[in-house]
């Protein structure tokens, strides 16, 4: 009999429901693959009495006949969301001994559709990186390595504990959030499909905030009907977050048709990056032959303001993080460093408090906040956030979606890319346009490296239109067959 | 733009986060280069460019004005490192002294 841990979420639904196994052994053998994946430190909090718990009420639904959509099913939740009375931690020092006492609206949903919580994963401080190395708890690994060379690689960000657990084996699915490519990126490195849905699809209340006209919280999972099928449960109107949309959720798993006849493809020809590794065209070039092949139209588009995006990012993201981590002063919860003064107590909270990318992404977005500067740095970067947004909406009348490589490289060893910020914010280059723009976008597993490492493709959406992205990402998802295995996965040794 | 010292001192003082003396030199360096690579973007021309805040639709939901949440004492003050001298049911946050 083949492992419990490797069905996929559809897999184990219909298992669950048919009556094949258990929701309490389907949770007994994740957090025994929760243990067992322990080295790759993609969790910082496990919660296998609650898991074992929520099994046992899935399991009584289960037997009742009143199965919710995800009744037993296994989640991890990236350390952002807050859980109530779950130490929940950014990743950071400053948050120190912080149980939320109240509960996320998407991990509220989760749970109210029938999920399963195994615990609170790793991520870069803040959700501030592309590599989770920025994580006050360590790094998380990546449960593969390149052929022949045994150094531990990042597993991207800033969901990278989420995108390993998910690939290793150590949980079914994943919250992550995404505010410049970290739900794309680590599931492009990790070799599993991560999904940003359209801002404003789901709800941001009770995640601890980054940047928040940026930060968008989706799934990551094995398939991409497994994350259809996640979307559906994390999605909808939250009267509680002011800039959620109050539009009613299609059923994303009932788009998978594999039906993309006519459906027109965008192919962005400022995507070709200067220095992009020729494997990382070729297998673009792929991605669009699949498409073709399965009747779809690519056409070749232009969005010219491409290499903008990157530093008006680095400035928004900044700036709003600046604003927001205003909060963390000692007082109210987390880190207090004692001073003489309430200023100085402050001064010192935060010093000890916030890590080094956390500390410089504060102090860029103070600076580019501060009398004299904010016309040049802060509008200017709306400004230029206000033509990227006009480049997708004028694509978007001649095309359906876009395609595009999901990173510039496969995932590196930790150490790599340190030598200077920016060499580390070039990761983000194809995953940011579509957080400025609020456009909903896929990373789907589609091919190896010479190296043997997972590379995704991306397909970017319309606004509200995660279904058509999906169809076309389902697509290249069977036209890839991607079938490759990590070095270590749970349960296989 | 590159920053000095003092610059960075200042900055920090308006982020509230305490610096070492022998930290403020690399900071300098590093921020001047990150703010450096932003300067690309005076190459756009943005002069009838409105600011984008936000993708989200125009103006904020309204609803009634009425409580819809409170009576949770408790909870707010369960996470403080410090509450009032007597414990969290005083209902105060500890900070240090604030009138001279």
């Amino acid at each position: 009999m083949s492992l419990l841990t490797s069905l996929t979420l559809a897999e184990a639904r219909a298992g669950l429901r048919g009556r094949q196994f258990s929701a309490g052994e389907l949770a007994r053998a994740y957090i025994a693959a929760m243990d067992e994946a322990r080295p790759l430190n993609a969790f910082i909090t496990e919660t296998p009495e609650r898991a074992l718990d929520m099994a046992a009420k899935s399991d009584e639904r289960l037997r009742e006949g009143a199965a919710r959509p995800l009744d037993g099913i296994p989640i991890a939740v990236k350390d952002l969301f807050c859980t109530k009375g779950v130490l929940t931690t950014a990743a950071s020092h400053i948050l120190d001994g912080f149980r939320p006492p109240y509960e996320s609206t998407v991990t509220e949903k989760l749970w109210e559709a029938g999920g399963v919580m195994l615990g609170k994963t790793n991520l870069d401080e803040f959700a501030m990186g592309s590599s989770n190395t920025t994580s006050h708890y360590g790094p998380a690994l990546n449960p593969w390595r390149k052929r022949g060379d045994n150094r531990p690689l990042v597993p991207g960000g800033s969901s990278g504990g989420s995108a390993a657990a998910v690939a290793a084996h150590a949980a079914l699915a994943a919250t992550g959030t995404d505010t410049g490519g970290s739900i794309r990126q680590p599931a492009s490195f990790c070799g599993i499909v991560g999904l940003k849905p359209t801002y404003g699809r789901c709800s941001r209340w009770g995640v601890v905030a980054y940047a928040s006209s940026l930060d968008h919280p989706g799934p990551l999972a094995r398939t991409v009907e497994d994350a259809a099928i996640m979307l559906g449960a994390m999605a909808g109107h939250d009267p509680k977050d002011s800039t959620s949309a109050a539009l009613p959720v299609p059923d994303f798993a009932a788009a998978l048709t594999g039906d993309i006849r006519g459906v027109r493809i965008g192919v962005p020809r400022e995507y070709r990056a200067d220095g992009m590794p020729a494997e990382i065209e070729a297998l673009w070039q792929e991605g669009v032959k699949w498409l073709r092949d399965a009747g779809a139209e690519p056409v070749e588009i232009s969005l010219p303001m491409t290499k903008y995006a990157l530093p008006a990012y680095y400035i928004i993201a900044p700036a709003e993080a600046s604003s927001n981590l205003a909060r963390y002063d000692g007082v109210r919860f987390g880190l207090r460093v004692p001073g003489d003064t309430l200023d100085e107590m402050y001064e010192r909270t935060r010093a000890a408090g916030f890590g080094p990318e956390v500390r410089r992404r504060v102090l860029v977005g103070t600076y580019v906040l501060s009398a004299g500067y904010y016309d040049a740095y802060y509008l200017k970067a709306q400004r230029v956030r206000a033509l990227i947004a006009r480049d997708f909406a004028a694509a978007f009348e001649a095309v359906d979606c876009l395609l595009t490589p999901t990173a510039p490289s496969a995932a590196f060893a930790i150490g790599e890319k340190m030598e200077n910020p920016v060499a580390m914010y070039l990761n983000d280059l194809f995953t940011v346009p579509a957080n400025l723009a609020g456009l909903p976008a896929l990373s789907i597993p589609a091919g190896l490296s010479a190296d043997g490492l997972p590379l995704g493709l991306q397909v970017i959406g319309r606004a509200f239109d995660e279904a058509t992205m999906l169809r076309v990402g389902e697509v290249i998802e069977r036209a890839a067959d991607f079938h490759y295995r990590p070095s270590f996965v749970a349960g296989e040794g | 733009m590159a920053l000095d010292r003092e610059a960075v001192a200042r900055i920090a003082a308006l982020a509230r986060i305490r610096l070492d003396a022998a930290e403020l030199e690399p900071l300098a360096a590093e921020l001047s280069h990150i703010l450096g690579w932003m300067e690309q973007l005076a190459e756009v021309d943005t002069s009838d460019v409105v600011p984008m805040s936000s993708v989200a639709g125009a103006g904020l939901p309204m609803r009634e004005d009425a409580v819809t949440d409170g009576d949770c004492q408790g909870a707010i003050l369960g996470n403080a490192p410090r509450a009032a001298p007597g414990g969290p049911t005083r209902g105060f946050f500890a900070v240090p002294k604030v009138i001279e």
